[in-house]
């Protein structure tokens, strides 16, 4: 089996957000990128299957800042190849990623190998306009299932675990090749020592492969983006931990919680 | 908008979804604003008798076939296709849920017509459809104007009153003979939740603990709050993907919906998929120390600071007034 992990990072929301001057977007200066705990565990689902089942891992970034240290990071939890998709991507939205990743899986001539498993992540917190693995699945012509927390390999094809809600899950079968959203991998995804991850960028291993800005479709207009106006807010207790715990235990007792 | 307006109906087990009536309630004021019929897709095996409940639509669309058990995304998105043509339909409204997740993309290619996610207010100004979104975890909210007000939108569960909407009257149910694909993902059978050693749905107290827990050892903290206060511990999505937590106390999305008498959020930012599992909870707690977390917006009392620092001379101050 021959995985494609498609690793798109997202600004990190510990920081600050800023709406941008012109009100419609964030102020991407002061912005910070990550990748988000779902695209973390599509690259340890990824790296699970080969371990249990062989074959290889091809970690696929969309160029951004911080990509780099990524893709590295990738090659050293034991992905095979690292590739960036070169282009102007920063602020690009589920569309033109499918797009990008479609291009690079379907480059020139070459078509998608039969035994080709993508994973990426099921949907993440800046998918404004859908998630990118429907996008993908569409574009390729192959199956897709999201929300998915298990992959196996089962005869010819997979077999799947996707979460629904309270608990409930279901089981579903596909054959390869096949487009997977996961939600989350069957163990968290690994630790890498820092020495390991500067072994992988001395190593130089990372590919570059320049992508055109893929066509998106007619779409939606965004109007504005604001912070939201919370129409409650807690009150906020201050102080010193002494002070704020007796403050809470007065509050519990207050409601009847003690 | 010019054409008519469609909810996909959600339903799980047999069970009609929360999130279908809270769709009825959105589509019935827009139709009433523009005069729009409103239609209420249900497909499905064996569902003729939830039609019955969904009298907030001006008609059922029902495309009942054994194949349709728990179909997937592909297989709804052109049955959708097919009846958006069919009754000229300019917007769908469908769950945020991971139940539907994928059919709003797929249906967007398809159909040629956007798609917009995480949506949590639709409205009409001057007769164009604008929605209100929420990104990057509630933090940021998006005005959205579609063109020519049709499009497909991604309603989040509970940002929507439903109770209103769960009109029993009948409406008019029409079967309409759709061709069904055959799809090459196949449902193959439930895994049903897994037992654990407490129901969080049934705790009068849950201590419930996220990322700024910082590492497994430090929930030995939130334990020992949850044993003075009377309650067991939860937690959010990344600390049960962590496996500190067991499965059976994720509250969230995924997870279960809870409504304690107090809930105690410790190191939790409060993210949609987070706060819709629990914010029905009496009295609700958060200790964190972003100021700006959204945790701040649904609890009753909060702290901005180091849960850490807070959280034992907090149990102490409760064992010692309990004696």
């Amino acid at each position: 089996m021959q995985a494609f992990v498609l690793l798109k990072l997202s600004p990190d929301t510990v920081d600050e957000l800023t709406v941008a001057a012109d009100g419609k977007s964030l102020e991407t200066e002061a912005l910070r990128f990550k990748l988000g705990d779902s695209d973390e565990h599509a690259l340890e689902q990824a790296l699970l299957l080969k371990e249990k089942y062989g074959g290889t891992v091809t970690a696929v970034a969309l160029e951004a800042l911080e990509v780099d240290d990524v893709l590295f990071t990738a090659l050293a939890k034991g992905a095979d190849r690292a590739v960036k998709l070169s282009g102007e991507f920063t602020g690009s939205q589920s569309h033109a990623a499918a797009g990008a990743m479609g291009s690079f899986l379907q480059s020139g001539d070459a078509a998608l190998p039969a035994d080709a498993l993508i994973l990426l992540r099921s949907q993440a917190i800046d998918d404004l306009d859908g998630e990118i693995g429907p996008f993908l699945a569409d574009l390729l012509g192959v199956p897709y299932v999201g929300g998915v927390t298990g992959v196996a390999v089962a005869g010819e094809g997979l077999l799947v675990t996707k979460e629904f809600a309270g608990g409930l899950r279901g089981e579903f079968t596909l054959p390869l090749p096949a487009v997977l959203g996961i939600q989350s991998a069957e163990k968290p995804p690994r630790y890498v020592p820092i020495a390991k991850v500067r072994a992988a960028m001395k190593s130089g291993r990372m590919e570059t492969a320049e992508i055109p800005l893929p066509a998106t479709p007619a779409s939606f207009t965004v109007e504005r983006m604001y912070k939201p106006q919370a129409a409650g807010r807690a009150e906020m207790l201050e102080g010193a931990p002494e002070i704020v715990a007796d403050r809470l235990v007065a509050v519990l007792a207050k409601n009847n919680l003690i | 908008m010019s054409g008519g307006i469609l909810i996909l109906v959600e339903h799980l087990k047999g069970e009609l979804s929360q999130i279908s009536y809270e769709m009825l309630g959105i589509g019935r004021k827009l139709a009433e604003a523009s005069r729009a019929p409103l239609y209420a897709a249900l497909l499905g095996s064996d569902v003729t008798a939830l039609a019955n409940r969904l009298g907030a639509a001006d008609k059922v669309l029902l495309v009942e076939d054994s194949r349709l058990t728990m179909p997937p995304a592909g297989t709804v998105a052109s049955l959708l296709k097919v009846l958006i043509e069919q009754q000229q339909v300019s917007l769908v409204l469908v769950g945020g849920t991971n139940i539907t997740m994928g059919v709003g993309s797929m249906l967007s290619v398809r159909a040629h017509l956007p798609f917009v996610n995480f949506c949590r207010e639709v409205r009409l100004e001057n007769g164009a459809v604008v929605l209100t979104s929420q990104l990057f975890g509630g933090k940021i909210f998006s005005d959205v104007r579609l063109p020519d007000g049709r499009g497909i939108v991604s309603v989040y569960p509970g940002a929507f009153p439903a109770d209103h909407d769960r009109s029993e009257r009948a409406s008019a149910v029409e079967n309409v003979p759709v061709p069904i694909e055959t799809s090459s993902v196949v449902f193959k059978r439930f895994i049903e939740p897994e037992v654990g050693d407490v129901d969080i749905t049934k705790q009068n107290v849950l201590v419930a603990v996220g990322r700024g827990i910082q590492n497994e050892d430090n929930l030995a903290l939130a334990e020992d709050l949850a044993a003075a206060l009377g309650g067991v511990i939860c937690a959010s999505r990344p600390i049960i993907d962590q496996g500190w937590v067991p499965l059976s106390r994720q509250v969230g999305k995924s997870g279960m919906i809870v409504k304690p008498k107090l809930y105690l959020a410790l190191g939790i930012s409060g993210a949609p998929e987070h706060v819709e599992g629990m914010q029905g909870s009496q009295s609700i707690i958060a200790i964190n120390t972003d100021a700006q977390a959204p945790i701040f917006d649904v609890a009753h009392y909060g702290v901005c600071g180091d849960l850490l620092e807070i959280v034992p001379v907090l149990t102490e101050k409760i064992k010692a007034r309990k004696g």
